[in-house]
């Protein structure tokens, strides 16, 4: 959260008013922290909360009836996070590893579909209740908005992301016993340092959110339907997802911004290998630029006729 | 959506033409005397100032607007006639195909974070986020405007919705409100603040005539503190009750404006002579060179309406009376019927204005 406002925060007063400081400030937050209520105040957003928060209850439950009934964890079922790195082995001797699958399992498509539909609806369905007009005659700004709205999606980004991983290790400490942990590269870590650890994969996890963001963002400033928005993102998201698993396609991978998603299993690494994980915040940083501009050149020349 | 299919239908031709429009001198008025605009200065002025949609559809040409500081201003036009594409090209939602709009003495679009702060608007309707209670939709309006102190938003809050009646269902949620009380809503947004301009489309729009006349006595009220009113109706009686000065719209040209008392007298009256002896005083009209005589049967026993083009200034009224009293037509009403706004509306459009609906 903090880092991407402060960041914006800085940027914003010198553009924003020549006149004093405080008036700099309120153009900057007053709006934004009306949207973050807004946001986190609809139903919808609840509810998606709640499903991802679901998620890694469910996928404890699941693991601890499979071994209840005296069956090793293997590999295998109940997962769903498809060829994720095989954390779910651990989790039996270790809650702490539920929130690491817990991750791997909602960022292919339930985290990034969460912010798809916070993402497109954010100027569409704005400009569907008719309430972007009377935002934009306040008058908002049409870069202040814009920037707001992008602000309040990458905060649900990082919200989304520790809401599974706050279940997850809730669910995990409910079900699992918990202790010091073996990293993927077999060295043993105390269970502060993974704690330790499963932040920075969350946040390594909430980063890969902003490349479907920018791209929600910009889809939202082409329609007036909120609904549409929504869709055509999440759609592209499944698209991509697929259009990663064709061999031929191989010369595209690395420009998918779903490509270097799993990277964030490498932060289980000792010493952590950075390689793909700075591809990966490369490329989302690279889609944020590109969609963003796209965004915003597209939001200055519309016409709001809704 | 709209727009991206409405861009396929065919607009090469007519974009040539709109791209070289644009190029029309943009008069800098950002140095002189901008924040002075005071009184006697036009609050809107708009000079050719067109908008051609992306499909082709011209929907707003070549308009010349002037709106006085200090006045109520009637904005009249059937559906379709431009007046919202008008609107939110002065509100700067869109921009214009080619001319210029100046709202408070300043360029719109150019100037909106400027001047869009002394500005509460109601466009087309009220527009609400139906999970927030009707405080919070205000609230969250009142933050959009950077201009706005955080201090004083909830007391500014709590006065807008006092001034149109809403105090009461202040905490409900506006999903629940009926189509009035989110009018109401609408109009409190606009008045958050203290406004130099206050554009209202339609505002009496789903009130019922209690509302209508307390909405009319705020515009009232608000026009005495020196607001300017811009304000679209369809409702002609409407403007004449409370308008000061009036355009008329039509086919995306304003046919013409000025004060209201003029537009209205810029409709000829009709002379009206109540009759039993309808065909001899229509005959003596005749006679005396009187034009457009029509005979308007009225009820049994109350005479027949005899009604003609007025007559020019120059002729005596008690000359013609005498001519028809000669004649021996028994005349029981003699006299001139004002113009009303109406009939300068059809004589201006050649429609009836309820092509408005």
């Amino acid at each position: 959260m903090s880092r991407v406002e402060t960041s914006r925060a800085e940027a914003m007063p010198e553009a924003a008013s020549q006149a004093a400081r405080a008036p700099g400030l309120l153009w900057t937050f007053g709006l934004f922290r009306s949207e973050l209520v807004t946001t986190f105040r609809r139903w919808r957003t609840i509810a998606l909360l709640g499903v991802l928060a679901a998620v890694p209850i469910l996928v404890g439950i699941a693991v601890k009836i499979e071994t209840g009934d005296g069956s090793s964890t293997g590999g295998g079922p109940g997962g769903g996070g498809g060829e994720g790195p095989a954390f779910i082995a651990q989790i039996t001797n270790n809650g702490l590893f539920l929130v690491f699958t817990a991750l791997a399992a909602t960022l292919p498509f339930f985290l990034p579909m969460a912010v798809g539909v916070i993402a497109g609806d954010a100027i569409a369905g704005e400009a569907n209740a008719g309430t972007l007009r009377y935002l934009l005659v306040a008058p908002a700004g049409r870069t202040r908005l814009l920037l707001t709205k992008y602000a309040t999606t990458m905060t649900f980004c990082v919200v989304a992301t520790l809401v599974v991983a706050a279940s997850a290790l809730a669910a995990g400490a409910l079900l699992f016993p918990l202790g010091d942990l073996t990293t993927i590269s077999g060295t043993r870590i105390s269970f502060a340092e993974g704690l330790f650890r499963a932040l920075l994969i969350a946040l390594a996890v909430a980063a890969s959110l902003i490349g479907i963001a920018a791209l929600g963002l910009f889809i939202s400033t082409l329609t007036n339907s909120g609904i549409a928005a929504m869709a055509t993102t999440v759609g592209l998201l499944i698209t991509v997802q697929i259009l990663d698993q064709i061999p031929q396609l191989d010369a595209l991978h690395p420009y998918f911004f779903s490509h270097y998603w799993l990277s964030f299993a490498d932060l289980m690494r000792e010493p952590v290998y950075w390689d793909d994980l700075q591809r990966n915040l490369g490329l989302q940083a690279l889609y944020a630029a590109v969609f963003g501009s796209a965004a915003w050149a597209r939001f200055m020349a519309k016409d709001v006729t809704a | 959506m709209e727009e991206l299919s409405a861009g396929s239908t065919g607009s090469a031709g007519s974009n040539g033409s709109a791209g070289s429009a644009v190029s029309a001198p943009d008069k800098d008025t950002d140095t002189d005397e901008a924040a002075g605009g005071g009184a006697g200065s036009a609050v809107i002025a708009t000079r050719a100032l067109t908008k051609r949609y992306r499909g082709g559809q011209l929907a707003v040409d070549g308009l010349d607007l002037t709106v006085p500081a200090g006045s109520v201003f009637g904005f009249l036009g059937p559906n379709g006639s431009g007046k919202t594409t008008t609107i939110r090209m002065l509100m700067g939602l869109i921009e214009p195909t080619s001319g210029t709009a100046q709202v408070l003495g300043r360029p719109m679009p150019r100037a909106a974070k400027a001047v869009l702060p002394q500005v509460g608007a109601l466009i087309e309707g009220p527009a609400l986020y139906g999970f927030l209670s009707g405080r919070d939709n205000l609230l969250r309006y009142d933050s959009a405007d950077p201009t706005a102190d955080p201090r004083t938003r909830r007391a500014r809050v709590a006065a807008a919705l006092d001034r149109v009646g809403l105090t009461a269902a202040a905490g409900k949620k506006a999903k629940a409100y009926s189509l009035g009380m989110k009018q109401r809503l609408g109009l409190a947004a606009a008045l958050l603040q203290s406004r130099r301009l206050l554009v209202l489309d339609e505002p009496t729009n789903g009130l019922d005539p209690q509302g209508m006349r307390e909405i009319r006595a705020l515009v009232r009220e608000l026009a005495s503190d020196g607001t300017t009113v811009f304000l679209s109706s369809h409702l002609l009686d409407e403007i004449e009750q409370v308008c000061s000065h009036a355009a008329v719209m039509a086919q995306g040209r304003l046919i013409a404006q000025g004060p209201v008392s003029e537009l209205a007298a810029g409709a000829r009256g009709r002379l009206v002579v109540t009759t039993p002896d309808a065909a001899d005083a229509a005959r003596v009209l005749k006679e005396q060179g009187i034009g457009d005589v029509v005979v308007e049967e009225g009820a049994e026993g109350a005479g027949a309406r005899v009604t003609a083009e007025s007559p020019p200034p120059d002729r005596d009224l008690a000359e013609l009376n005498a001519a028809l009293v000669t004649a021996g037509v028994r005349v029981r009403g003699f006299g001139l019927e004002q113009a009303s706004l109406e009939d300068a509306f059809v004589a201006l459009t050649g429609e009836g204005f309820d092509v408005a609906g």
